[in-house]
């Protein structure tokens, strides 16, 4: 697999199918994993971090139920390719950031991606679109498995699996779901849920995980203890938390219809003005009216646009995927002239 | 619009910051933006605070826990509080007495209730499911279910019996020889 095919390809976490896809965009599992008696990434030499390349990629090449991945070594990216990855969330920002001794493992699908030399030897991730965090563990438990019989992690009965940084100690999990909140927003009643939320120990964080801010009324909710429960455990505890703000956003919708439907309908219709008509436009502005869109078409209120084009058009009108597209290095100010242009000509053929 | 900070370039990224709760919004070009996190990160370094946990934890002995030194990967603790991640597995039984009170702090808790790895599996079964036995009882005890918890604590007595014979036979023959 080349890393341009995945530009004909509908990554998982925005394919918009799954349970409770109208609110849930994707569920996804992470597990952080390292080698027993190998220094973490930070604390590796130069030679030991080329090992833990080869005999991950050894490991991963002997099991079968990985055979449909590729493995890219970082070193043999430039910055658009692996911002590319990172805006397909199949590698974190803090991947992406220094090549060496780096690789991450993606599979066709793009369900699944293994980053090696991340803050851990081993950061296993499976993302499943639309409210799906059980069927995510079954695939990444049975990867785990995989992996472990071939190769040692570092584990003790007491303190589970053991990573570099003590908050992920213990299962090494970590569960996320993203969910669009647009109607939670709009009544104002986001930092009631925001406060609930940090409260019961679980983050949010924005489209890109880790230090990003919440755009276009995009949030990721995981859980931040890792140890003193079971894989099943936690995910259950996000899980209830998860149907509870669903509920939610579906009052806040309804109570926006019953009482502001003029005003909504405007708002999404306006939206969908700018970006078919629009000439310049930057990728915060295009997030924010794609999600009033997306609310719309949710709402029924747009019906002759193909939510799958709204879907896609999140994908490919973030910055190194216009590059990707254009196949040339493109400034901010041109990407803007470029995204307008895409999403012009997207929302024509509709 | 054009960056607030070099007033030269286009801004590019928005920045939302809140110090003592006021808000102040920010409009950087790419290059101020990026020296703009480095800054931040050396300010909230998750490393100050994970180190800060730890520290509340003994105050004394400095000198002697500084010194301490993972025998596997020649980490030391003043590395750990430095940097604020480990340096390999073995580090956390070097450490062991100083990671305890800070995984709790973090967690809260200080017992592993999750999978193990395949191989390693077999051997801490046993282990496990006492500890897990021993988490339920406790749950069962708190949510007040006594005959529920009555039942599992006979579990863990037979689960005790059974690894008490197991060690009887598994001595018996190398007595005998």
């Amino acid at each position: 697999m080349k890393l341009e095919d995945l530009l004909n390809h509908s990554s998982e976490w925005l394919k918009g199918t799954g349970p409770s896809s109208e609110i849930v965009i994707s569920s996804r599992i992470r597990l952080a994993r390292n080698l027993d008696k190998v220094p973490f990434p930070h604390w590796a030499n130069k030679k030991q971090g080329e090992d833990i390349l080869q005999v991950v990629d050894a490991a991963v090449a002997k099991i079968d139920y990985l055979k449909n991945t590729t493995n890219f070594k970082l070193a043999d990216l430039d910055t658009i390719d692996k911002q590319f990855l990172v805006e397909r969330h199949l590698m974190s920002h803090e991947h992406a950031q220094k090549s060496n001794h780096k690789a991450v493992v993606i599979d066709s699908e793009e369900i699944i991606s293994l980053m090696v030399n991340e803050e851990d030897h081993l950061r296993i991730q499976v993302m499943q679109s639309g409210f799906n965090l059980y069927e995510a563990w079954n695939i990444i438990n049975r990867i785990d498995d995989c992996l472990a019989s071939e190769l040692s992690f570092a584990f003790l009965a007491e303190w589970g699996y053991l990573t570099a940084c003590p908050t992920n100690t213990g299962t090494g999990m970590r569960g996320s779901v993203m969910l669009h909140l647009p109607a939670l927003v709009m009544t104002h009643q986001i930092n009631r849920v925001l406060t609930a939320i940090a409260k019961l120990s679980f983050t949010t964080r924005g489209l890109y995980g880790e230090g990003t801010q919440a755009i276009g009324n995009f949030f990721q909710i995981s859980n931040q203890v890792s140890l003193g429960h079971s894989e099943e455990e936690i995910i259950e505890n996000i899980n209830s938390l998860i149907r509870q703000i669903v509920e939610q956003e579906n009052q806040a919708r309804e109570a926006l219809l019953a009482r502001e439907k003029a005003g909504l309908e405007d708002k999404v219709n306006r939206s969908l003005g700018i970006l078919k008509s629009a000439h310049i436009i930057t990728s915060q502005e295009t997030v924010e009216l794609l999600s009033l869109v997306r609310l719309g078409c949710d709402l029924g209120m747009i019906k002759d646009i193909d939510r799958r084009a709204i879907n896609e058009l999140f994908i490919i009108t973030q910055p190194a995927h216009l590059q990707k597209i254009e196949n040339k290095k493109l400034n901010p100010q041109e990407r803007d002239v470029k995204r307008a242009q895409t999403i012009r000509s997207k929302l024509k053929n509709n | 619009m054009f960056c607030d900070v070099c007033a030269k370039n286009q801004a590019t990224v928005h920045l939302t910051e809140i110090v003592d709760e006021q808000m102040n919004e920010l409009h950087l070009c790419e290059g101020c933006a990026r020296q703009k996190s480095a800054q931040m990160e050396s300010q909230f370094g998750l490393s100050e605070l994970l180190a800060g946990m730890a520290e509340f934890e003994k105050p004394d002995a400095d000198k002697e826990v500084a010194l301490l030194k993972c025998p596997n990967c020649k980490l030391t603790y003043a590395d750990f509080k430095k940097i604020g991640r480990l340096g390999c597995g073995e580090c956390y039984s070097a450490f062991k007495k100083y990671l305890t009170p800070l995984l709790k702090r973090i967690h809260g808790s200080g017992q592993h209730f999750g999978k193990s790895p395949v191989k390693v599996a077999r051997v801490v079964k046993k282990k496990l499911d006492a500890q897990d036995l021993r988490y339920k009882l406790q749950k069962a005890v708190e949510s007040e279910a006594f005959e529920e918890a009555a039942k599992i604590r006979d579990q863990i007595k037979d689960l005790e019996n059974k690894q008490t014979q197991n060690h009887g036979q598994k001595e018996g023959p190398a007595d005998e020889a």
